[in-house]
C-alpha cells in the first residue's frame, strides 16, 4: 500500500500510513531497533564494479582495463589489492575511518543479462524474475515489526513511485523531490531495450539520448542535486519520527560507451549524495546502515566503444557508523582468461542476497538465517556475517 | 510482415482499437474503394466559409496600406503581416503581433486561425475513425502532392476545403479532375500567387493605364509561380520536357483564375464550381501554345483544357507512378512496379481507382518488408487509432503535430513533405514520438495491450516487441512501448 505525502507532514510527526488507517503513536520506538535506520541505494543500469573498486593488484586488470589504470594512481586504496575510483573521495574517507565496507565479486542468483529481469530479482528477492510480486525491503519492514513485536517501521521511497523493492503489504510512503529523475527514465531505458535488435532505431535512439544528456548535462547542477538529495534523504530519516527503512534510486550506470567519463560523472554524483547523507544524519550515523547495490556487473573487457556490456558479478558498498569497514569482503576469483565467468565477466563468488540479508539482520538485530529465508527465499548460501560491529 | 499486417499498416493507418485484422487482406482493401465516403459527417458538417478569404485578403491589403501611410514604423500596425505570416503554430511572435492590431482585425485573424485548426482536427479525427484507411491515405497522399500551406497569408479558410472538397471526392476518380480541382481551388490560387496574376494584354491593363490614381499596391502583371509548379510538381515533373516558354504560356492561360471578393475587379468575378472565380478582365486574351499544342481562346476553359492534356501526358504518368510507388512500396520503389503503374495510368487516361487496384494487385507492394519509415503524421494517426484515444481538443492536435514535425497544410515548400525515410528517421524526431507515446498512454485504455499488439501486427509482431510488452511494468507502459515499437515505426 502506498501513501503519498509531502515532506512537511512526514516530518510533522503523527502520520497515517496506508489505507488501513493505521495511525502511528508518537511514543518512542521499541528500544531494540527503533533508532536504527537502513537506506538502500539502487544503482540502476548495472554499475561497473571493476571501475568502482579496481582490483589493481590483479595483473589481469591492467590487461583488460589498461587505459584506465592511470585513473587509479593516487586513488584511495583499500588494502594493497583494491583501489577506489578517484571520484569516490568521500566514500574513500569513510572507508579510511572504518565506516565503509566493499563487497566484491558479488552477484544475485540471476545469471542472464537483462537489466529489468535482474532489477526485478534484486528488488523482489525472488528466485526468478517476475515470480515474486512484493519487494524484499517491504518484507523486511514486516519482519522487523514481527521480530520485535513493535510498531511497523516507517518505510519511505524517495522516488516518484514506490520502487518494487518497497512494494508489498507493509505500509510505505513515497516522496519525490522535483530534482529526481522523472518516472519516464525507466520508459526511456525500456525503449532502448525494445530497439536493441533494430540497428537503425537503436542508433537513432542512442543519438537522441546523447543529445538529450548533453543538453541537460550540467555537472555542477548534477552534483548540487546529488548533494541536495543526500541531505534530503537524511532529513527524511532523522530523528525518532523519521523513516527507518528507505530507498533511493540512482539511474544512469549502463555505460556501454565511453565508460571512463560517464562512470566518473556517475561516481561523483553518488559520492556527493552519500557524503551529504552521512553529514545530514549527524550523530545518528552511528545507527545507520547504507546498502549500495546494482543489478549485475559488467563485462571485464572493454567493448569496441570504450564501454562495457552487461556482465555478472560486481561490487556492493556497505556504509554506516557501526559497520566493520575499511576493508573489502571478497573471495577474489581473478581476472585471468580462464577465471572469467563464461569467458567474459567477473565470476560471482559471493551471493549479494547473503550480503544484504546478513547486513540488515545484524544491523536490526534479526536472526540472520530467518532473515535470509524471508527476504530471499530459496537461497542455499548463508548470510554473510560480521558486517556490523556487535 | 504478413499480408494482413501489410494491408493494415503499409496500405492503411494501422489497426483501430476494437477492430480485427482483415481475414482476406486484398479483398478488404478493394472493398474500401467502394465504401469510401468523401464527405463523412465531420466534413459535411463543416461551416461554410465562402467569402471569408476575400475579406481576409482585403483586410491584409488595408493593413498594408495603413502601414505605408503611417510613416512612423513604431506605431504602424506591423502586426498584420507578422500575425499572418507567423500564424497557427508559433507561440509568442504571433501573440505579440496580434496584440499590436486593432481589435476588429485581431478578431479576424483569431477566427482564421481557429478555422484552420478546427479543419486540421477534422482531418485527423476522420482518419482516426476511418473504416477506409487506405483511401484516407490516398487523400493525404494527394493532398501532399498538391501541397498548400497556411503559412501563406489569407489561406487559413481554404486549406481545409482544398482537401475536403477539391481532393477527397477525386482520389478514386480521374487524375485530370483531381488536377483541375486542386490547382484551381482558392487555396492553391492564393498559395502560389495566381490570384494576383494579370495578363499583360488583358483589358484591365488598358483601363488601369487610363486611370491616374491607380492603387500601386495592386499587382500589374503576370505571375508564373503556379504555372511553373503545375508543370514541375503536379504533372510532368522535373525533366518532364517543358521549357520556360511553356511555363509562361501556361501562366498566361491561367490568368483570370482568382479568389472571389478581392480588388477592384472583384465585382466582375464569375464564381466557379471550385470556389474560385474567373475574372475575364484580367485574362490574357489569345491562343496559347503549351507542350506543342495550341489552345484557342476560351476564357476559363482555356486553362481547363491545358490541365486536361497535362493530366494525361506520358511524363505525368511516369511522374505520378513513381511517386505513388514510392509512397507505398519503398523509398526506392521497384522499377517493375513503377512501370506497371505507369502503364495503367496511360491506358486508363489517369483513372486513379484503377491505379490503386493495380497497386493492390502488384506483388511488389506486398514485399515482406517493412519498406517504409512512417512519417510523423502517419505515425500519429496510427498511434491514435491503436491507442483508442478520442475527442482530443483541436488545439492539442495541432500542437502535437507541430511537435512531431509534420503539420498538415504547412509543408515548407509547394513540393509538399518529403516521402523519404532520411527526412523523418532522425534522433530528435524519434525522441518526440517516444515522449508523446508516453503521454498518450496516460489517458488511453490500457487493459488489452498485448491482444491489441497481436491484432495490429498479425503474425508480424517480433519476439523482441512481444517480450518487452510482456515485461512492461504496467498496461500503460506496455501501450506506450507498443506505440513506439519498431512495428509502429515502419510499414
Amino acid at each position: 500500500m502506498l501513501t503519498l505525502l509531502d515532506r512537511r507532514s512526514l516530518l510533522a510527526g503523527s502520520l497515517a500510513l496506508g489505507s488501513s488507517g493505521l495511525v502511528l503513536p508518537r511514543i518512542a520506538l521499541a528500544q531494540t531497533t527503533g533508532t536504527r535506520k537502513v537506506l538502500f541505494v539502487v544503482l540502476r543500469g548495472a554499475a561497473d564494479g571493476l571501475s568502482m573498486l579496481a582490483p589493481v593488484g590483479d595483473p589481469g586488470f591492467a590487461a583488460l582495463r589498461g587505459a584506465a589504470l592511470a585513473d587509479y594512481e593516487g586513488a584511495p586504496r583499500i588494502g594493497s589489492f583494491f583501489a577506489l575510483h578517484p571520484a569516490l573521495t568521500e566514500v574513500g574517507k569513510a572507508a579510511a575511518s572504518g565506516d565503509a565496507l566493499f563487497v566484491h565479486a558479488a552477484a544475485t542468483s540471476y545469471r542472464e543479462r537483462s537489466h529489468f529481469d535482474a532489477q526485478n530479482l534484486l528488488e523482489t528477492g525472488g528466485n526468478a524474475p517476475y515470480a515474486t510480486k512484493d519487494g524484499w525491503l517491504n518484507r523486511l519492514v514486516s519482519l522487523t515489526a514481527e521480530a520485535h513485536k513493535g510498531e511497523v517501521p516507517r518505510a519511505l521511497a524517495i522516488a516518484p513511485a514506490v520502487p518494487l523493492a518497497l512494494r508489498g503489504d507493509a505500509p510505505v510512503s513515497s516522496y519525490a523531490p522535483s530534482a529526481l529523475p522523472n518516472a519516464s527514465d525507466d520508459f526511456m531505458a525500456r525503449v532502448a531495450s525494445l530497439y536493441q535488435a533494430d540497428s537503425e532505431l537503436a542508433s537513432l535512439w542512442a543519438r537522441a539520448l546523447e543529445t538529450r544528456a548533453m543538453a541537460s548535462d550540467d555537472s555542477l547542477n548534477n552534483l548540487r542535486d546529488a548533494s541536495a538529495n543526500g541531505a534530503l534523504v537524511a532529513s527524511l530519516m532523522q530523528g525518532a519520527r523519521g523513516a527507518q527503512i528507505a530507498m533511493i534510486e540512482v539511474d544512469g550506470w549502463d555505460t556501454h560507451a565511453n565508460q571512463r567519463g560517464v562512470f566518473a560523472r556517475q561516481a561523483r554524483g553518488l559520492d556527493a549524495l552519500l557524503a551529504a547523507y552521512r553529514t545530514g544524519m549527524g550523530a545518528e550515523w552511528r545507527d545507520t546502515l547504507v546498502l549500495v547495490a546494482t543489478e549485475f556487473g559488467r563485462t571485464a573487457a572493454l567493448n569496441g566503444t570504450n564501454g562495457t556490456d552487461h556482465g555478472t558479478a560486481g561490487a556492493a558498498l556497505v556504509m554506516g557508523g557501526s559497520v566493520r569497514g575499511g576493508r573489502v569482503e571478497a573471495d577474489w576469483p581473478g581476472l585471468g582468461a580462464g577465471q572469467l565467468y563464461q569467458g567474459r565477466d567477473l565470476a560471482p563468488t559471493i551471493a549479494l542476497e547473503s550480503v544484504l540479508a546478513g547486513a540488515v539482520a545484524e544491523h536490526l538485530r534479526l536472526d540472520p538465517a530467518q532473515t535470509l529465508a524471508r527476504l530471499f527465499p530459496g537461497r542455499t548460501g548463508k548470510p554473510l556475517a560480521g558486517i556490523v560491529r556487535s | 510482415m504478413s499480408a494482413a499486417s501489410i494491408a493494415l499498416n503499409r496500405f492503411g493507418y494501422g489497426l483501430a482499437r476494437g477492430n480485427r485484422a482483415p481475414r482476406d487482406p486484398e479483398a478488404w482493401l478493394l472493398r474500401q474503394l467502394d465504401s469510401f465516403d468523401p464527405a463523412p459527417p465531420p466534413i459535411a458538417a463543416r461551416a461554410q466559409t465562402r467569402g471569408k478569404t476575400g475579406e481576409m485578403i482585403e483586410t491584409l491589403r488595408t493593413l498594408r496600406r495603413e502601414m505605408r501611410e503611417m510613416a512612423d514604423p513604431a506605431t504602424s500596425p506591423a502586426g498584420g503581416e507578422a500575425a499572418m505570416m507567423a500564424e497557427t503554430g508559433a507561440a509568442n511572435p504571433r501573440a505579440d503581433a496580434l496584440a499590436g492590431l486593432p481589435p476588429e482585425y485581431r478578431a479576424k485573424f483569431v477566427e482564421a486561425r481557429r478555422v484552420a485548426i478546427d479543419d486540421l482536427a477534422v482531418r485527423v479525427n476522420v482518419a482516426v475513425a476511418s473504416e477506409t484507411p487506405l483511401v484516407e491515405r490516398l487523400v493525404h497522399f494527394w493532398s501532399n502532392h498538391f501541397s498548400v500551406s497556411v503559412g501563406k497569408p489569407g489561406t487559413q479558410f481554404e486549406v481545409g476545403p482544398h482537401e475536403f472538397s477539391a481532393i477527397r471526392p477525386h482520389v478514386l476518380g480521374k487524375f485530370s479532375d483531381l488536377l483541375k480541382a486542386a490547382v484551381l481551388h482558392p487555396a492553391m490560387l492564393l498559395y502560389l500567387d495566381q490570384f494576383q496574376s494579370i495578363g499583360p494584354n488583358a483589358p484591365f491593363q488598358q483601363r488601369r493605364a487610363a486611370r491616374a490614381n491607380a492603387n500601386p499596391e495592386t499587382p500589374r502583371g503576370l505571375n508564373e509561380n503556379l504555372a511553373r509548379e503545375v508543370l514541375e510538381l503536379h504533372t510532368l515533373g522535373v525533366g518532364g520536357g517543358y521549357s520556360q516558354a511553356d511555363v509562361t504560356e501556361l501562366a498566361r492561360a491561367l490568368t483570370g483564375w482568382t479568389v472571389p471578393g478581392i480588388g477592384r475587379v472583384g465585382r466582375f468575378a464569375v464564381d466557379q464550381p471550385s470556389g474560385a472565380a474567373f475574372v475575364a478582365l484580367v485574362h490574357e486574351p489569345g491562343t496559347r501554345t503549351i507542350m506543342g499544342k495550341r489552345y484557342s481562346e476560351g476564357g476559363p476553359e482555356q486553362a481547363l483544357a491545358v490541365l486536361d492534356d497535362l493530366a494525361t501526358h506520358p511524363a505525368t504518368a511516369r511522374f505520378v507512378a513513381t511517386k505513388f510507388a514510392r509512397h507505398f512500396a519503398g523509398d526506392t520503389p521497384p522499377q517493375s512496379l513503377v512501370a506497371r503503374l505507369e502503364a495503367d495510368f496511360r491506358s486508363t487516361g489517369g483513372d486513379l481507382a484503377s491505379l490503386t487496384r493495380t497497386l493492390i494487385a502488384s506483388p511488389e507492394a506486398w514485399a515482406a518488408g517493412p519498406v517504409k519509415f512512417r512519417t510523423p503524421f502517419e505515425w500519429y494517426i496510427a498511434a491514435m487509432r491503436l491507442s483508442g484515444l478520442e475527442g482530443l481538443e483541436p488545439q492539442r492536435i495541432a500542437r502535437v503535430l507541430g511537435e512531431l514535425g509534420q503539420s498538415p497544410w504547412r509543408a515548407p515548400s509547394p513540393a509538399g513533405y518529403d516521402d523519404l525515410a532520411a527526412s523523418w528517421a532522425a534522433p530528435d524526431a524519434l525522441f518526440r514520438r517516444v515522449e508523446l507515446a508516453e503521454r498518450m498512454a496516460q489517458g488511453a485504455p490500457t487493459e488489452d495491450v498485448l491482444a491489441r499488439a497481436e491484432a495490429a501486427f498479425p503474425d508480424a509482431l517480433s519476439d523482441m516487441t512481444r517480450t518487452w510488452l510482456t515485461r512492461a511494468e504496467s498496461g500503460r507502459q506496455a501501450l506506450a512501448l507498443l506505440l513506439v515499437a519498431p512495428e509502429m515505426m515502419r510499414r
